[in-house]
């Protein structure tokens, strides 16, 4: 039922928050809606999560803030990929590749 | 990079909290009103749109608590939050807090000095460099694992070793210094060239000693202490020009030894020197007489990569070698080797170890007592950790909460056990500072810090985890059910438990305790052969000038020092005493029975103690004659040669038959002495000598009958002993204004003979008396213990006392009931204390003296002593208990 939001597979939050932001800079809001639009409801993002999840990727200097005015002229945090966090969505990509296909194998041998 | 933002990121959270929470507020109602825009584009009026986005995104205030808590930093907060919260529980409770302060610092603060000591003799390496290469050597000479080493024989085992590196002997000596203000005894300690590069000792000013200055006609040099450079010469550096006349003779100096210089050695004598001379300039015939053994002892550094036993090894071949070569002093020789700080410190390991345990023990018993007084607390505060649980609390957070104010007691008590250490261990040392070697090296550093902190985060958890666990365990629903009271329920098994062990514990220390008083009460029992009391000994240093005087004009001299002393008023008897001196100097001579086969080198020849004594020594000493006289004062140069010897002499070598009359040879005496009496054996190893040894014979030879070639021995010093009528009369003012009534002549070393026989026990005395402290703190903690436990059962007992008075109960019944419950208690831990003590004690056998480590008197007065002790700290709170007014208590309901 691809009209209910499902719980996002453990630790993916965090790569799919850096792909969205190696599109643009994106507030808080602007990751949820695009997550969850490209995601086609798939995934319904808690705000408690989300921010929890921004934190962590701040710490490890994933990604970097700051606060700029919104398309409405409304004050919004930032958040912009840095190098370091290019460089893990590369990595987090290829393994997330390597093991969507292994899984496949083995669901398919079956 | 990443660890470093971590960080930085969590400090701002906790230090700029306002502000990062402000930012964080911002965002998020930012993202909820984005998304509430979201939601009325659709057509939803404001109000539905809030609630739909509640619903979808949860609630703001959750998302904040979710956010704020994610970090490494809320770990901190809540922290910070226990120990403030902690703090605020314990500034309540004044008396509590004060108690459990008292004890935790009291447990700390022995634990703390005890363990400063240790360290700093016991585990701190010795102050030289590559300490560990470090060996002290001495030759053995049957019945003496130790003997002094025969100059030459040294001179030999430094020439033909390949294991050392160097070795080195050194010696005490005393000089009078005169010249450049009044006369003063000096301290000397006479060394090889090689002694102070050994060390690794720099001088202050100037050099160490030339190997050339070591030799008899090297010239006379000398080095001074820093001690003496500053006290006399006012530290100035032209002393390096100076000549110092030391008994009459001119040595230049040619350096200063540091004051951190430290060497000290009990069981060889060693002691720092006011000034140092180089051993082998000492031109005595005892130093070039291989068969002689001039109280020197030697100190080595081994060579790189060779261990102990190889040395060992080597020193042996050589030690057989010079058996071959010298039969006649070497035979049977042998050289005995020990790493340095087992020789300087090896005495006072198992009593400093003892002490260590006993402290150890001390300190559990005062977290015993804490922890109980934190249990009968928490189980007040029941309610609170029940409502805790209530409002969401998880076991884990009342745990953490509870060791979090514990680890503040612990904290602050362990910090008033330092101060109490600091304190205590500078007291300690300052009362007793010469029974215990290396106590400069004693001193509060970082590594006792750590210590102490360790001992109390130690302690906050075994304190502190059984009253927490107990707390987080209580059920929820019967504690806000039954109120107060239902607490009680399965409360006091580990209380009792508990004091059941801290009673164990003090049973092993009092039996400890107990030991070493009869170990004491046993010494001082003992008869030493004479009578201490009102008996002052002191040595007086005659004018250099005198060695130059013929032996006849020496003997005037010391007969007139001898008249002037028994001039002084207030004086019964007066003696010169040379040689050998009871608990204060050795000096033995060979000896063989004149008539019996003389044996045919002088190693083989049995040993006498030599007592060298004026006539009125017996008098003086108050020593029993047995047979025949003792020596007169006719004995002299003019009329035959006389000794007076032992019962034990008497016993071992005339054991059928009357020795007045034989004759006996001196080793290096001619002709054979008369024995013309027989007296009582005295104690010449301190109090306990027969527990250690076999007592070695006696033996007492006139002074006015040494030959002239000994002469100089007398032309140096003197020993003297006085009896006085009254202790302390005539005053040693009155005794040292008649003998330095001669300018020249110097009297020092004044010391009561009961003071020398207390040196002899000192070790003893001093574990005795912390060992009691000690114990006598256990008690306290361990009654205040049981009285704490009775008094909270009797407390909690009080509804179901009132039942029993009111259905018909005697009083008396009350109290039978309450105490025996404390004796069951009381003597469970007496016997698990007996049975502890019974294996333990077996470690001090060392320290005892004719006192077995399962002394059956000890145990059982130990035992009685402690039950008693026990029963009335239970009886306050138990007649307390049949005082409850039955009314009363019920109507409590």
């Amino acid at each position: 039922m691809p009209d209910e939001p499902s719980d996002l597979v453990q630790g993916t939050l965090d790569m799919l928050i850096l792909k969205t932001l190696a599109l643009e800079p994106m507030h808080g809001y602007g990751i949820t809606a695009r997550l969850e639009q490209i995601s086609r409801g798939t995934f319904r993002i808690n705000a408690g999560s989300l921010f929890v999840a921004l934190q962590r990727l701040h710490r490890a200097g994933l990604v970097r803030s700051e606060w700029k005015a919104t398309e409405n002229s409304r004050r919004a945090k930032y958040y912009i990929l840095t190098q370091q966090g290019r460089k893990r969505l590369e990595v987090e990509t290829r393994e997330w590749g390597r093991q969507i296909a292994a899984i496949a194998r083995i669901l398919e041998a079956s | 990079m990443s660890l470093l933002r971590n960080i930085m990121d969590g400090l701002r959270s906790l230090f700029r909290k306002e502000q990062v929470c402000q930012e964080l507020d911002e965002e998020l109602e930012g993202f909820l009103e984005m998304a509430v825009e979201e939601k009325m584009k659709e057509g939803m009026s404001r109000h539905e749109a809030g609630r739909a986005v509640r619903l979808e995104r949860g609630s703001l205030e959750v998302a904040k608590e979710r956010v704020g808590s994610a970090g490494w930093e809320s770990f901190v907060e809540t922290m910070w939050q226990d120990l403030r919260f902690g703090l605020r529980m314990f500034s309540k409770n004044p008396g509590f807090t004060a108690v459990a302060l008292l004890t935790l610092a009291l447990g700390i603060g022995a634990n703390t000095a005890i363990f400063t000591v240790v360290k700093g003799v016991l585990l701190n390496p010795l102050p030289y460099p590559h300490p560990e290469q470090m060996v002290s050597l001495a030759e053995t000479l049957r019945p003496y694992p130790q003997f002094a080493i025969s100059y030459l024989n040294f001179l030999d085992w430094a020439r033909m070793n390949r294991t050392f590196q160097a070795i080195a002997a050194y010696r005490q000596n005393n000089f009078n210094l005169t010249g450049s203000g009044e006369a003063q005894r000096v301290k000397a300690t006479q060394v090889s060239a090689a002694f102070f590069p050994l060390l690794g000792v720099k001088p202050v000013i100037g050099r160490s000693f030339s190997p050339e200055e070591d030799k008899p006609e090297g010239e006379p040099v000398v080095m001074l202490s820093e001690g003496l450079w500053r006290s006399r010469f006012g530290g100035a550096p032209e002393i390096l020009e100076k000549t110092l006349m030391l008994d009459g003779t001119g040595y230049r100096v040619i350096g200063v030894v540091p004051k951190e210089f430290y060497f000290c050695c009990d069981n060889t004598n060693f002691r720092l020197g006011d000034v140092y001379l180089p051993v082998g300039a000492w031109n005595v015939p005892w130093m070039h007489d291989r068969g002689a053994h001039p109280g020197l002892f030697a100190v080595g550094r081994l060579k790189t990569g060779v261990s102990l036993e190889q040395a060992r090894a080597e020193m042996n071949t050589i030690a057989q070698n010079l058996a071959t070569a010298y039969p006649d002093s070497d035979k049977n020789a042998g050289i005995v080797l020990a790493p340095l700080k087992e020789q300087m410190v090896g005495n006072v390991r198992p009593v400093l170890l003892m002490l260590l345990a006993a402290v150890g023990f001390v300190f559990l018993i005062c977290c015993v007592n804490v922890a109980n007084l934190l249990l009968a607390r928490s189980t007040a505060r029941a309610r609170e950790f029940a409502l805790r649980a209530a409002l969401g609390a998880t076991r884990g957070r009342t745990i953490r909460q509870l060791l979090a104010e514990s680890a503040v007691l612990a904290v602050a008590g362990g910090a008033l056990g330092l101060l109490l250490a600091m304190w205590g261990t500078q007291a300690g040392l300052a009362v007793l500072p010469q029974a215990l070697p290396r106590a400069n090296d004693v001193r509060l550093d970082p590594q006792v810090l750590l210590f102490t902190l360790t001992v109390s985060v130690l302690a906050s958890l075994l304190f502190g985890l059984a009253p927490a666990l107990q707390a987080a365990r209580a059920d929820l629903n019967e504690m806000l059910k039954e109120g107060e009271r239902g607490a009680s329920a399965g409360g006091h098994g580990i209380e009792s438990a508990f004091v059941a062990a801290e009673m164990a514990l003090t049973v092993v220390l009092l039996i400890g305790a107990g030991l070493m008083i009869r170990s004491l009460t046993h010494l001082w029992a003992v008869n030493p052969g004479f009578d201490p009391r009102n008996v002052l000994t002191f040595t007086v240093a005659l004018p250099a000038s005198t060695a130059k005087e013929t032996p006849n004009q020496v003997r005037a001299t010391v007969d007139q020092l001898t008249d002037a002393i028994a001039a002084v008023p207030g004086l019964n008897a007066v003696a010169i005493t040379d040689g050998a001196f009871p608990m204060n100097g050795d000096s033995e001579v060979g000896f063989w029975v004149d008539g019996r086969p003389k044996p045919s080198t002088q190693r083989e020849m049995p040993n006498a103690v030599n007592y060298i004594v004026g006539p009125d020594y017996l008098k003086v000493m108050n020593i029993p004659v047995r047979r025949g006289r003792f020596l007169m004062p006719q004995d002299n140069l003019h009329s035959p040669f006389v000794a007076v010897i032992d019962e034990y002499f008497a016993a071992q070598y005339f054991p059928q038959q009357n020795p007045v009359g034989e004759r006996v040879n001196l080793a290096g005496f001619d002709p054979p002495l008369q024995i013309v009496g027989v007296v009582g054996h005295v104690n010449q190893r301190g109090l306990d000598e027969n527990e250690n040894s076999a007592a070695t014979v006696q033996i007492y030879t006139p002074v006015a009958q040494v030959p002239d070639e000994y002469i100089s021995l007398l032309a140096k010093a003197e020993g003297f002993v006085v009896r006085s009528q009254a202790p302390n009369h005539p005053t040693t003012t009155a005794i040292r204004h008649a003998i330095e009534a001669n300018s020249q002549r110097v009297a020092y070393d004044f010391e009561p003979m009961e003071g020398l026989i207390a040196d002899s026990v000192a070790n003893r005395r001093f574990t005795m008396i912390l060992m009691s402290w000690f114990a006598g703190l256990a008690v306290l903690l361990a009654s205040i213990g049981i009285y704490g436990v009775t008094s909270y059962v009797v407390g909690r007992q009080t509804h179901e006392i009132g039942i029993r008075l009111a259905l018909g109960a005697e009083r008396r019944d009350v109290l039978r009931m309450v105490l025996g419950k404390g004796a069951k208690l009381a003597f469970a831990g007496v016997a698990l204390g007996l049975c502890a003590a019974f294996g333990l004690t077996r470690l001090m056998a060392s320290l005892l003296f004719s006192v077995t480590a399962h002394d059956p008197l000890t145990f059982v007065v130990v035992a009685l002593l402690l039950m008693a002790v026990a029963l009335a700290a239970c009886y306050l709170p138990a007649r307390r208990a049949t005082r409850v007014d039955p009314m009363v208590s019920l109507r409590y309901e």
